[in-house]
């Protein structure tokens, strides 16, 4: 575990200094805030634009994080500097993703504030949302994995990170958009997130969310298999 | 004898080109071992495989008679230095200092010895390339490693840095460290190491001690003398010469006195046709 706390400490001072990563964790709890008390509609549901930017910042922020992050290090050549150290791949992904799901799940937090949600809705929406940056952590190592360079990884994780987010608020305008988009996980998390204060969990979100989870793993292994990590 | 590194029969094949034709070679303990090439011949591959970067074609290699590959023991200077940007100096050797298990007291103490105490706050970003050269250094001494691997250490450096690095890698030889030194400078191989081999297209072309590798290829054995008077006198290195270079030297005529043996870089250029420094 020594590797891994080294690279979760590096990465902690790395990321204060990189604002290109700093603003994904920041922006969406932001913007959430600003919306909730700049606009106010009649008939529009408790807590819209923060369950909306919460689901949106699920499928976001971890990805282009962990994404960004990998493919720098492979780019810089930094990665294989830890790799001929002694490094262990698993210890890197280990440190560097758990650095970026705690960061998240901070963000998490913050929403959970933000929406004024309380004791055990506040604990159920954290969790809600700490599963699905959980699936976002593995896809996003997957494109850091297969990339070359921090060009490559942009470009593989903007038509990802699109789908990901936006597909719940475009759900919520479109039938049928809605009807193929739960079977994906970010809509899946919307849809949890939404009645959070009264949260049961249904075989269909744990199957979606766990077949997109095991889909993301799978997708890992792959990059991994196929490019190696440096 | 006891070796630090030995190599046998490596290949490396990239599709249909063989990039290293079965290199065999062996490194003394505690000595600095110098491969040179020019670019391209093979070195950073050969460098690649030995610290496990690369799996090779065929081949095997020993490390301290059997003793395994162990990243902890070794150190190694990339010709891509791979330092984070963002982080300090310091906190780019802090990570490793966490990894290596050495305490952070070594980190002031290594960052003296490259003479960066100075700028240990500075972002890597804002360091020049010979700094950049002495952090990526100081990261691969900070632990004291057994084993140097040192691609290319001073290449693109000016004077100065490059002989701040090579009185450092002389101290590591001191200490006991042997270093393997990869370079298509044969002033720097020639200055520092033990024993040299010269590689070309993945063959190693000769092996043995800068000198007497220099010796065994003076064909012509002369001596060059200029005079005062801008003469040029070409004798015969021997004893029948001898009387000759005597009275020029005791009438006060020579200007300056050369034996005519031939660099490293000439020596390539025999074997192979092609100089070390070709791009």
């Amino acid at each position: 575990m020594k590797n891994v706390n080294a690279v979760f400490q590096k990465q902690i001072k790395d990321t204060l200094k990189n604002k290109e990563i700093f603003i994904q964790f920041v922006l969406f709890p932001v913007m959430a805030a600003v919306m909730k008390n700049m606009v106010k509609v009649e008939g529009m549901p408790e807590n819209y634009f923060v369950n909306l930017f919460a689901a949106m910042y699920t499928g976001m922020a971890p990805l282009v994080a962990m994404a960004a992050v990998i493919a720098e290090e492979k780019e810089k050549n930094t990665l294989r500097v830890l790799m001929m150290s002694g490094v262990k791949p698993w210890e890197y992904l280990l440190g560097a993703g758990s650095y970026i799901w705690a960061a998240c799940m901070l963000g998490a937090f913050a929403f959970g504030l933000l929406g004024e949600y309380q004791k055990g809705a506040l604990g159920a929406f954290v969790l809600v949302m700490g599963t699905g940056i959980l699936v976002s952590v593995f896809l996003g190592a997957a494109i850091g994995t297969i990339s070359r360079g921090q060009m490559m990884a942009t470009s593989l994780t903007v038509p990802v990170m699109l789908v990901l987010s936006f597909l719940p608020m475009i759900a919520s305008f479109n039938e049928k958009v809605s009807a193929a988009a739960k079977f994906i996980y970010s809509q899946q998390i919307s849809l949890l997130l939404g009645k959070v204060g009264s949260l049961h969990l249904g075989f269909e979100n744990i199957f979606i969310i766990g077949a997109n989870m095991a889909a993301a793993l799978l997708v890992f292994g792959y990059a991994y298999k196929k490019c190696g990590l440096a | 004898m006891a070796y630090a590194v030995e190599i046998k029969g490596i290949r490396q094949k990239f599709g249909e080109k063989e990039v290293l034709k079965g290199i065999n070679l062996k490194v003394l303990k505690g000595e600095i071992f110098g491969l040179l090439g020019p670019s391209g011949a093979g070195k950073t591959t050969l460098v690649k495989i030995l610290t496990g970067q690369l799996g090779p074609s065929a081949g095997s290699l020993q490390f301290f008679q059997g003793e395994g590959r162990d990243c902890r023991r070794y150190g190694m200077m990339m010709d891509n230095f791979g330092l984070y940007e963002r982080l300090s100096c310091y906190d780019n050797l802090k990570l490793f200092a966490r990894i290596y298990g050495v305490p952070n007291k070594k980190i002031d103490e290594i960052l003296k010895k490259v003479g960066l105490e100075e700028d240990r706050k500075c972002p890597v970003s804002k360091l020049s390339k010979g700094m950049r050269g002495r952090l990526s250094l100081a990261r691969a001494l900070m632990h004291g490693p057994k084993l140097l691997f040192l691609d290319e250490p001073t290449s693109g450096l000016d004077p100065v840095t490059g002989a701040w690095i090579h009185n450092l890698i002389l101290g590591e030889r001191q200490r006991g460290a042997t270093i393997f030194l990869t370079t298509h400078n044969m002033e720097e191989a020639h200055k520092l190491c033990g024993h040299v081999a010269l590689l070309c297209q993945g063959s190693i072309v000769e092996y043995g001690n800068p000198e007497e590798i220099c010796r065994k290829y003076n064909h012509q054995n002369k001596l060059h003398i200029r005079l005062r008077d801008g003469q040029c006198v070409e004798l015969p290195n021997g004893k029948e010469a001898a009387e000759a270079v005597r009275d020029y030297l005791a009438e006060g005529l020579v200007e300056t006195i050369h034996s005519t043996e031939p660099s490293l870089e000439t020596v390539f250029m025999e074997l192979t046709g092609r100089r070390l420094e070709e791009g």
